[in-house]
């Protein structure tokens, strides 16, 4: 591993995702907040980075299956807005015409192929879209995104130990923000770290920062490679915040509100655009003409998609098998 | 049909899954001792088939089951149709994640982007002694859940035609296998011939009342239906072979016809698929009824362990006898 600075341009595109993620999150609440759309929402604000790192060694072609709060590794693997909106909103123009809603977002054009709304559901699919790469000697990558919270659920440890047998081409993303659900990290988990527990599954472990772009690159690039090149799995833990708890409405009345603020104090996105522009890898004037790109992509996904129609009754009977059902 | 070939369940499925694997490289076995190393199984359905095709295409598997339907269905969802076997029935219950909320779920939670054409391959049944956990009949589960199909054969030939339509099938299936009966020998199949999921199969016409079954059960109500020829009663047996989606059609069509049904089934009778074919008839065909649907299955307990509490648990050829006679009251 190299220790020098990553690309400028694949930097750039990391803030880019980040900052997608940022706009989408602060527009979600805002429009949940005014009444006009209704949804369960999982903010991802404070973990920009770690989908927005690791899609930057992504293709199309590579897979994720991530969980309930996982817009932000939807948008950084790059479903196209107006489909997201539209199926956060219930619409017959979402991804999934409607059906999935926030929870189970589909899009293989993009590589998205399950969300799950359980917890710890992603690795043991992940492993089988891994699975069906290695069997075809396919170079695909397939990337299961999960919180610390499922690395105490079974399917945690089946799938790891599954993968390392096989050697799956599969890299374990546990994006630890200190909280399950309400439930703080120390008090539910037996480890400091869940990197450790590749250790059982003689995996590498991986700790890193997951709110500094250029660790999580290089940690990612590394797994990522070592998948892509047959070499097997991998276990990152990303270790990061989430700022806005862990349902929209949440009061947060479990957090202790010194901690939240500290960490709402080294916020990501502000800190990496501070630094792109010191560093002269990128300017103002860019970063502001990005941000308002995609300040008005959303504008046109929301209005797309409050002006799109509900899916008719008829859905009801289809897409339960591949023939409609009849009774 | 030749009477010197003959073929038992296991052989059967085996000669399914050999057939299916050979005709699209799509197809994959994996689950606990699939492999050749480990004997293709403990009763070696799988025998072979990793010789022949590779480890790579046939795996063991560690006992994972969450792990072995999540596999499978990620393959699946990209264009493989894995053949996952969960060794018994039972042992659904430790996968009923993946099962019920993912595969069954994910080709209408993804608006029809995604499916899922996986066999899930399993077996259960009483007659060995393995009590409370490793012979129940759970369809009722799968079957209440939409989006998975689930499949009972009752015949080593049915077991082929149903398997080869069941990985060809673009939504998942349940298959499920009954343990005593796998060494069985039946009529051999015809090669290659698949028979359609969602079609039942009138064993024998009858006239006076129809006797509806699946899986294992199947045999005994043929055989009751013979005995009962004997006193000048006239029995048509239909054979589910899927459960669901459920062939109605030809349940009605039946009934309509005699005025009279049972239905058996060796899960426990409360809450059982017997109950959703009663309700069918009755919403149907009330008016036309001769006498109320009569249900026959297992006694609303665990299997028991012991010989004579577990014959006495799943119902027998006395009490589909009584029942019989009793819609003629």
């Amino acid at each position: 591993m190299t220790a020098a600075i990553p690309d400028g341009e694949i930097l750039v595109g990391i803030y880019q995702r980040m900052t997608r993620i940022k706009q989408n999150d602060e527009r979600f609440r805002a429009v949940l907040k005014s009444g006009k759309l209704v949804m369960p929402y999982y903010s991802p604000r404070g973990q920009e980075v770690i989908p927005s790192a690791v899609s930057a060694c992504l293709t199309d072609e590579d897979y994720i299956c991530t969980i309930y709060r996982g817009v932000h590794d939807m948008i950084a693997k790059g479903i196209p807005l107006k489909d997201l909106w539209a199926e956060f909103g219930g619409r017959v123009t979402g991804t999934c015409k409607g059906k999935g809603g926030p929870m189970h977002v589909t899009h293989p054009a993009t590589g998205v192929m399950v969300t799950t709304g359980i917890v710890g559901s992603s690795m043991p699919i992940a492993n089988g879209l891994a699975l069906a790469a290695q069997i075809r000697g396919e170079k695909r990558v397939s990337i299961a995104y999960f919180g610390d919270g499922a690395s105490n659920i079974g399917a945690f440890h089946e799938a790891l130990n599954m993968a390392a047998v096989w050697k799956l081409p599969v890299v374990f993303v546990c994006q630890n923000n200190g909280y399950a659900e309400h439930t703080k990290y120390a008090y539910g988990t037996s480890v400091p770290n869940i990197a450790v527990r590749a250790a059982a599954y003689a995996m590498p472990g991986i700790t890193v920062d997951g709110n500094d772009p250029i660790a999580m690159y290089r940690t990612a690039r590394e797994a990522v490679e070592r998948a892509r090149s047959g070499q097997g799995p991998t276990l990152i833990e990303a270790k990061t915040f989430r700022f806005h708890g862990h349902v929209f409405g949440d009061a947060d009345a479990y957090m202790d509100k010194g901690e939240k603020d500290a960490w709402i104090a080294k916020d990501p996105v502000p800190l990496f655009r501070d630094w792109l522009i010191a560093t002269g890898l990128a300017s103002e004037d860019q970063l502001a003409a990005m941000e308002a790109a995609i300040a008005r992509e959303i504008d046109e996904a929301v209005e797309f998609t409050l002006n799109s129609p509900y899916p008719d009754v008829a859905e009801l009977k289809r897409d339960i098998y591949k023939d409609e059902v009849t009774a | 049909m030749n009477q010197a070939a003959k073929l038992n369940s296991i052989q059967a499925i085996n000669l399914a899954l050999d057939d299916a694997m050979a005709a699209d490289e799509n197809v994959i076995v994996l689950g606990e001792d699939v492999g050749d190393k480990e004997e293709g199984g403990i009763v070696g359905v799988t025998r072979g088939l990793s010789g022949k095709y590779g480890d790579s295409r046939v795996r063991s598997t560690p006992i994972s089951e969450q792990a072995i339907i999540g596999a499978a269905i990620g393959a699946a969802i990209v264009g493989m149709r894995p053949v996952a076997e969960i060794m018994l029935m039972n042992f659904t219950t430790v996968a009923m994640d993946m099962i019920i909320n993912h595969a069954a779920k994910l080709r209408f939670m993804s608006g029809g982007q995604t499916h899922v054409p996986m066999v899930i391959r399993t077996m259960t049944g009483a007659g060995f002694g393995t009590g409370g956990q490793h012979a129940d009949y759970l369809e009722a589960w799968f079957a209440h859940t939409a989006g998975i199909k689930v499949v009972a054969p009752s015949s080593p030939a049915d077991a082929y035609g149903l398997m080869l339509s069941a990985i060809e099938d673009d939504d998942p299936v349940l298959f499920i296998e009954n343990m005593p009966t796998y060494w069985n020998p039946g009529p051999a199949p015809e090669r290659g011939k698949k028979i359609p999921l969602g079609k039942a199969n009138v064993l024998r016409e009858g006239g006076d009342v129809t006797l509806i079954s699946y899986s294992r059960r199947v045999l005994d109500c043929y055989a009751v239906a013979e005995k009962l020829a004997a006193d000048g009663i006239s029995v048509e047996v239909i054979d589910l072979r899927t459960i669901s989606p459920l062939d109605s059609e030809t349940i009605l069509a039946s009934v309509a016809k005699t005025g009279r049904a049972v239905v058996v089934h060796e899960a426990v009778k409360p809450f059982g698929v017997g109950a959703e074919i009663a309700s069918q008839i009755y919403e149907s065909l009330f008016a036309q009824l001769k006498a109320p649907v009569q249900r026959v299955g297992a006694n609303y307990a665990p299997v028991p362990f012991s010989k004579p509490l577990e014959d006495a648990h799943v119902p027998g050829l006395e009490q589909i006898e009584a029942a019989v006679r009793a819609t003629l009251k």
